[in-house]
């Protein structure tokens, strides 16, 4: 049963990503692109890793998949430019990739990766937790391959606002605290002046 | 580790790790609430960063390799030595860099502490004892400078660069990490002592999955030393990017790059030494003669010295694929002096330039003997000692890898190392022929700050003291590897 689940959620992952690569609507592609994320959650369901299989769902399904999406609706992207030379580079291509699968299927294999060479994962039971045992892992062995990946986080970060942010001067905005706090004396003066002689 | 028991961790050992992190998020903030006045305090607090680091480091030196963080972090003599020599070349980047900076309306903060996280990323691989730490390592220093050659915006060529370094450098990342993949797939092990002694103990039947994770993880470390042929984005990031960006690209990272050798292909990968040696014998024979060959073809600098970098590597290689501890120390060597001696060039150029003229064509240097005897002497020594002249240092560098290479008994190796590093030669002394012999073109007089003027000097100084002396640093990088 488990096997023929497998089997079934392998086939549509192979298939949603080659049509994330071959169909003309990027939208499409993109739409394709959220199944194929879908199934491989499922695969790894079959693993026991719950927990990478909702975070895989909850960050790239729901929030980066989300934003592709919008960037690529609101990108006008001509395809026909994109697709400029597909037919010139295709026997290139294809015999590109046909030697890195069979190069790939020789090397990754059973005979190299098969049940005899690696034992059958332990079947674990219901109140086991995939997620606090990674937890558990993550901030204690591998608690300073975290915080590196935490570092790199950080630059990320930093490189993303610093290429983006761009202060204009001329930029005209409200600044509310200035309007709340200003007074009286800023804004009105009272001048006393003589009155105007009549012309008599 | 393999064992998932946790021991607390020694986190005394990694303090310098700990200290430039901790000081790069604080001069972060505290660059926030600078003005555009004050950021030089910015840079002094950089500065300040590097040489706490420097007195951690060799504070806490113990002759004894230690491990801690289960496994994953190593403190030893090479990766001391490293450090420092990362601080010390990353302190003159950043002071050649200010005034160039400054006069581009770059002097912004995240240049320095974007130039800390890349120190960081560097140290974290020169200490790294697990092949997760060394990716990891390698990604936040790649991180920070694809980003620092785009911190440059409204220059064309700098996006340009920006772009290309981010896309090749992804790519050589995933081959690296696939390679790596496969050894853990084997090994069931991403500790290097682990993997090195299992892959030490394998009979010598040809294990078709090792030798496809060998391929690709050398692949990747070609894309990242820019060994030939997958050198394609190194010289445009050296042209494209601003030059003190290009400084700091091409200077502390070979030595980073040295370590990331060292810990993954020796110190890991070391039982299939018969595999990599015949890549790197092909890698480091091609490199030579592209970045030499091609090298005198260019009209800018920035990209001839890109070129001779390309060579730089291949002579690097020459020294590690030896496999014999002569050769690891000679090469150590090499890159340490390399790294010197490209802080000079570069920053020679940054030194000719000013607003608005970016001093990067050979005919920039034409006459520079009238305008200034005194820098022209300085670049005399950097060129001929990058050509390897007899007596300057760069000879002794070379000299020392074409030792351990004929010792490896590959004498034909060195053969064409020589002639390789002759034709090499012309493209280096085309530069002193052009100061001496040729009329200035630009007569400005030079328009540089006075700390820049006296580091450079003492940089040129350094490279003249080593090729006199250079016993002193042989016998540390010797020590080093023992």
């Amino acid at each position: 049963m488990e096997q023929i689940i497998f089997y079934v959620f392998a086939a549509i992952l192979v298939a949603s990503s080659i049509l994330v690569i071959t169909v003309r609507n990027p939208v499409h592609a993109v739409l394709f692109l959220v199944l194929a994320f879908f199934t491989s959650a499922a695969v790894w369901l079959l693993l026991e890793v719950e927990f990478l299989a909702i975070t895989l769902v909850l960050v790239y399904v729901g929030a980066v998949m989300v934003l592709f999406l919008f960037v690529v609706m609101m990108l006008d992207i001509n395809i026909a430019v994109l697709r400029e030379g597909f037919i010139r580079y295709l026997p290139l291509g294809i015999g590109v990739a046909l030697i890195v699968v069979i190069e790939m299927a020789v090397a990754v294999g059973p005979k190299y990766f098969g049940l005899e060479h690696f034992a059958e994962p332990v079947r674990h039971m219901a109140d086991y937790s995939n997620t606090k045992e990674l937890g558990r892992i993550l901030y204690t062995v591998y608690v300073y391959p975290f915080e590196i990946a935490a570092a790199i986080l950080l630059v990320a970060i930093i490189a993303a606002i610093a290429l983006t942010l761009r202060r204009r001067p001329q930029t005209k905005y409200q600044n509310v605290t200035e309007q709340v706090m200003t007074r009286r004396d800023d804004r009105l003066r009272i001048i006393k002046m003589e009155a105007e002689k009549k012309e008599g | 580790m393999s064992s998932m028991t946790f021991e607390m961790p020694n986190f005394a050992l990694a303090l310098p790790e700990i200290f430039v992190l901790s000081m790069a998020c604080l001069i972060l903030l505290i660059d926030l609430f600078l003005s555009d006045r004050n950021r030089v305090l910015t840079y002094l607090m950089s500065q300040a960063t590097l040489v706490g680091a420097a007195i951690l480091t060799v504070g806490l030196h113990s002759g004894e390799p230690q491990l801690t963080f289960g496994g994953s972090f190593i403190s030893d003599t090479m990766g001391d030595v490293l450090k420092v020599f990362i601080y010390l070349v990353t302190a003159v980047v950043f002071l050649y860099s200010r005034e160039y900076l400054r006069v581009r309306q770059l002097f912004t903060g995240e240049y320095f502490v974007l130039g800390l996280f890349g120190v960081l990323g560097m140290m974290v691989m020169v200490s790294a004892h697990s092949f997760l730490t060394i990716y990891l390592g390698l990604e936040l220093l790649s991180l920070s400078l694809y980003a620092m050659v785009a911190l440059q915006r409204d220059s064309v060529t700098a996006t340009e660069a920006a772009m290309k370094y981010f896309v090749l450098g992804s790519l050589a990342s995933g081959m690296l990490l696939y390679g790596l993949s496969m050894f853990y797939g084997v090994t069931g092990s991403l500790d290097i002592a682990e993997v090195g002694a299992y892959l030490k103990q394998l009979p010598g039947d040809n294990n078709i999955v090792l030798a496809f994770g060998v391929v690709f993880v050398v692949v990747g470390l070609a894309f990242k030393l820019g060994a030939v042929p997958f050198h394609m984005w190194v010289p445009d990031v050296y042209h494209g990017a601003p030059t003190s960006v290009t400084l700091y690209i091409g200077t502390a990272p070979k030595i980073a790059a040295f370590a990331m050798l060292m810990r993954l292909l020796v110190e890991g990968l070391g039982g299939l030494h018969v595999q990599w040696q015949d890549m790197l014998i092909l890698l480091a024979i091609v490199s030579m003669a592209v970045g030499n060959i091609i090298a005198i073809a260019q009209g800018n600098i920035k990209r001839m010295l890109a070129y001779s970098t390309i060579a730089h590597v291949g002579f690097l290689l020459l020294g590690v694929l030896t496999g014999t501890a002569n050769g690891y120390s000679s090469a150590m060597f090499y890159i340490i002096v390399y790294a010197i001696m490209a802080l000079g060039g570069f920053g020679m150029i940054m030194l000719l330039s000013r607003a608005g003229f970016e001093s990067d064509r050979i005919d920039d240097f034409k006459g520079l003997n009238d305008r200034s005897p005194w820098f022209a002497f300085i670049m005399l020594i950097l060129m001929i000692s990058m050509a390897g002249v007899p007596v300057s240092v760069g000879f002794w560098a070379k000299l020392a890898v074409l030792q351990a290479v004929v010792r490896a008994d590959m004498t034909w190796l060195a053969v064409v190392a020589v002639i390789f590093s002759v034709i090499g030669a012309y493209y280096y002394l085309r530069i002193v022929k052009v100061m001496y012999f040729d009329k200035a073109e630009e007569t400005a007089p030079l328009a540089s700050s006075f700390d820049m003027r006296v580091a450079m000097s003492a940089n040129g100084l350094a490279v003249f003291a080593l090729g006199v002396y250079p016993s002193a640093l042989t016998a540390l990088c010797a020590a080093a590897l023992k």
